[in-house]
């Protein structure tokens, strides 16, 4: 399978015309933050270097992520893409199935060793040695570590590969566990996000493969084009937090005015993700533009952090099954203030008792 | 310049001193210079920062009903939340200084920072204290600096929840910052300890109950001693001098 065509000999391949290629240029420099001047760049990487593998996993996942993917607003982009992956294998789009599809991942493999970037999504479940996740007739653990090995770099496709999202939460019955914590080797760039944003996704593996290196990261693994703000940092509702006018209710006058919705949990302040600027469907919308909070979908634990429509996460203790910081704290300031009401008493009585003996003595 | 004296000879070495600085002292003199001008101006401009926190926190947390008219009017929240950044930052810069006059000032002041985990006499006198609290002693002691009671709590309950604060508190704001900021690159580190960003929102608001809890035992008992021990301590807090009742001729 391996073949020395650049991206762009692909591209004219596949009847893309040199003028879509050079908008196509302009737009991922744009989405990538890099300005007009990266065009060129991008031109000229994709005109020059060799195609390089893309090999797509599927683990413990819902393919939310794979349905974004393929959803890329611009057709283009979407175009453009796909003809870039190397769709051997890929479970989701992949024509082969069966014993071909095996033998198809085992030959880009040993042809591509040490070459190809390997994107995952989803993650393995690790309880009953990896029983919950079975792809082609062996645990997706097995699978994944075999792949890892021969791989440059590694994407964590969605909050399942980059942080465990929903079958991670607790009690995660079958241990499900991000990638990072299986694969220790390899430069691993996490994408997180239920699904994440598509132009996303497109717009970093059209870095990596045009660069040849992986994108500027966080402390966390997340690109920092991407990652690098909050859902609040650029929310169009921000004049309203900054002025304290907020939604009570999801059905209130101010919700209708389209007022902040911090107090109904938005897990903007809190949540490093695109939507308030790239948006989704071509821009159409995001959550918080369609009146309902962010609930922090590419944040570690944000199932654990809920409940979704409240300000405070809710803290499980011994004592109080369900309880948030407020009510621990409230409740340990009337215990403290009861303590205190009964220890002046106390004080009180006793020094009085004390005053009556000196005087008796006296 | 007040002169601290005291009857019996302090013991050298630095650890000894330590220790001798926060257990009993058998006969003072009636009045020592124990708390010197620093440690004054901070125990009280750290209140007052303490004090407008909470309230602001408490509000960022539970905002104030919502107001209406046009956005461009108003910027109640962001007052509130201007208030809660600037009492915060001063914070840290008394903090800061509070720690550089450790070194400086005299025994008491590092007190606050190096109760004597170590000592037998030191924990024995702690529980002491707790006896004279719960009634079970007669007749309390009479300590130069703070009682050791007190000492541990104001280490445990109040030292360690502050810095917490300070730590989760810098970290919140470096977010507002941006990540490429000197805040982020000197408080960052906090998310590897507290995992997500909203974790260290709820680390940072039950902290604040800590020391809530913390002031209002410690106002309560402050007070109470000044009544009902044998020392003075509200106004050597104010003046810096402590005052032996039982000691006046
Ligand atoms: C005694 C010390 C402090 C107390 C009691 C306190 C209390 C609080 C509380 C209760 C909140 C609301 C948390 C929530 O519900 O999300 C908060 C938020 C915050 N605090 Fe503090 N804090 C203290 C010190 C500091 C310091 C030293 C800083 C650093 C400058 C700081 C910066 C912040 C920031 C940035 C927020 C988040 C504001 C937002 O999300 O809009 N705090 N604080
Ligand atoms: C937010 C409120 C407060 C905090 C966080 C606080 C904290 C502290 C701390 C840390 C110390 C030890 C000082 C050091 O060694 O450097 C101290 C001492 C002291 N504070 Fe406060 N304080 C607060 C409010 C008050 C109030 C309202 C009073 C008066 C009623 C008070 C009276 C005292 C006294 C008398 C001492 C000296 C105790 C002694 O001599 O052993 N404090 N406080
Ligand atoms: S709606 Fe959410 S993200 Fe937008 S300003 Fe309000 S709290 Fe921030």
């Amino acid at each position: 399978m391996a073949s020395n065509e650049s991206f762009y000999d692909v591209f004219r391949q596949q009847g893309i015309s040199r003028r879509s290629f050079n908008k196509f240029c302009s737009i991922t420099a744009a989405s990538l933050g890099l300005g007009p001047a990266f065009a060129p760049r991008i031109a000229h990487a994709m005109e020059t270097k060799r195609r390089t593998p893309v090999i797509w996993l599927n683990g413990l996942e819902c393919t939310c992520c794979s349905e974004s993917f393929i959803r890329s607003s611009h057709p283009l982009v979407s175009d453009m893409v796909l003809s870039m992956l190397s769709l051997d294998y890929s479970e989701v789009l992949m024509a082969a199935a069966g014993h071909q599809a095996e033998a198809a991942l085992q030959e880009t493999l040993r042809d591509n060793y040490g070459e190809y970037i390997l994107a995952v999504e989803g993650n393995p479940p690790l309880n009953e040695d990896g029983m919950f996740c079975i792809v082609g007739g062996r645990p997706f653990l097995e699978q994944l570590q075999e792949m890892a090995a021969g791989a440059k770099a590694v994407i964590a496709w969605g909050s399942c590969a980059s942080n465990g999202c929903v079958q991670a939460a607790k009690p995660n019955p079958t241990q499900a566990t991000p990638i990072h914590k299986v694969i220790r080797d390899k430069p691993i760039i996490k994408i997180p996000g239920c699904p994440p944003i598509a132009e996303v996704m497109t717009g970093v593996v059209t870095y990596m493969l045009t660069f040849g290196e992986i994108p500027p990261l966080d402390r966390l693994g997340r690109p920092k084009m991407f990652y690098g703000q909050r859902i609040h940092d650029k929310c169009y509702r921000r004049p309203h937090f900054d002025a304290g006018q907020f939604a009570e209710a999801w059905d209130d006058e101010n919700s209708r005015k389209g007022y902040c919705l911090y107090k109904m949990g938005c897990r903007g302040p809190t949540t490093y993700n695109a939507c308030s600027t790239v948006r989704w469907n071509d821009g159409v919308s995001f959550p918080i533009q369609s009146g309902h909070g962010c609930i922090g979908c590419s944040e570690e634990n944000f199932w654990d952090n809920g409940p979704f429509y409240e300000r405070l996460a809710k803290i499980n203790t011994p004592f109080f099954v369900e309880s948030d910081a407020d009510r621990i704290g409230l409740g340990a300031v009337a215990v403290v203030g009861t303590a205190i009401a009964a220890h002046t008493a106390a004080s009180a009585l006793q020094r009085a008792r004390s005053n009556s003996n000196a005087a008796k003595s006296e | 310049m007040a002169t601290t004296s005291e009857t019996k000879k302090a013991p050298s070495g630095f650890f000894a001193k330590v220790i001798h600085h926060s257990t009993e002292v058998e006969s003072p003199a009636s009045k020592i210079y124990v708390y010197e001008a620093p440690v004054r101006f901070w125990h009280w401009m750290n209140a007052l920062c303490i004090v407008a926190l909470v309230v602001t926190g408490y509000l960022i947390g539970k905002p104030l009903p919502s107001i209406g008219g046009e956005a461009s009017d108003h910027f109640l929240f962001g007052n509130i939340r201007l208030i809660h950044f600037a009492a915060g930052q001063l914070l840290i810069v008394l903090l800061v200084y509070r720690i550089v006059w450790a070194f400086f000032g005299n025994e008491h002041s590092h007190q606050l920072f190096l109760p004597p985990f170590w000592s037998r006499k030191w924990w024995g006198e702690v529980w002491h204290e707790v006896r004279w609290y719960s009634f079970l002693e007669k007749t309390p002691k009479k300590y130069i600096g703070h009682n050791p009671l007190a000492q541990l709590a104001m280490f445990t309950v109040f030292l360690l929840p502050l810095l917490n604060l300070v730590a989760t508190g810098g970290a919140l704001y470096a977010e507002g910052e941006g990540i490429d900021s000197y805040w982020y690159m000197a408080f960052g580190w906090v998310f590897s300890v507290y995992g997500d960003s909203f974790n260290v929102h709820t680390v940072h608001r039950l902290s604040m109950w800590v020391i809530v809890c913390f002031t209002m035992i410690h106002t309560y008992l402050a007070i109470r001693e000044d009544i009902m021990s044998r020392q003075s301590l509200v106004s050597t807090m104010i003046s810096g001098w402590r005052y032996f009742k039982d000691d006046k001729e």
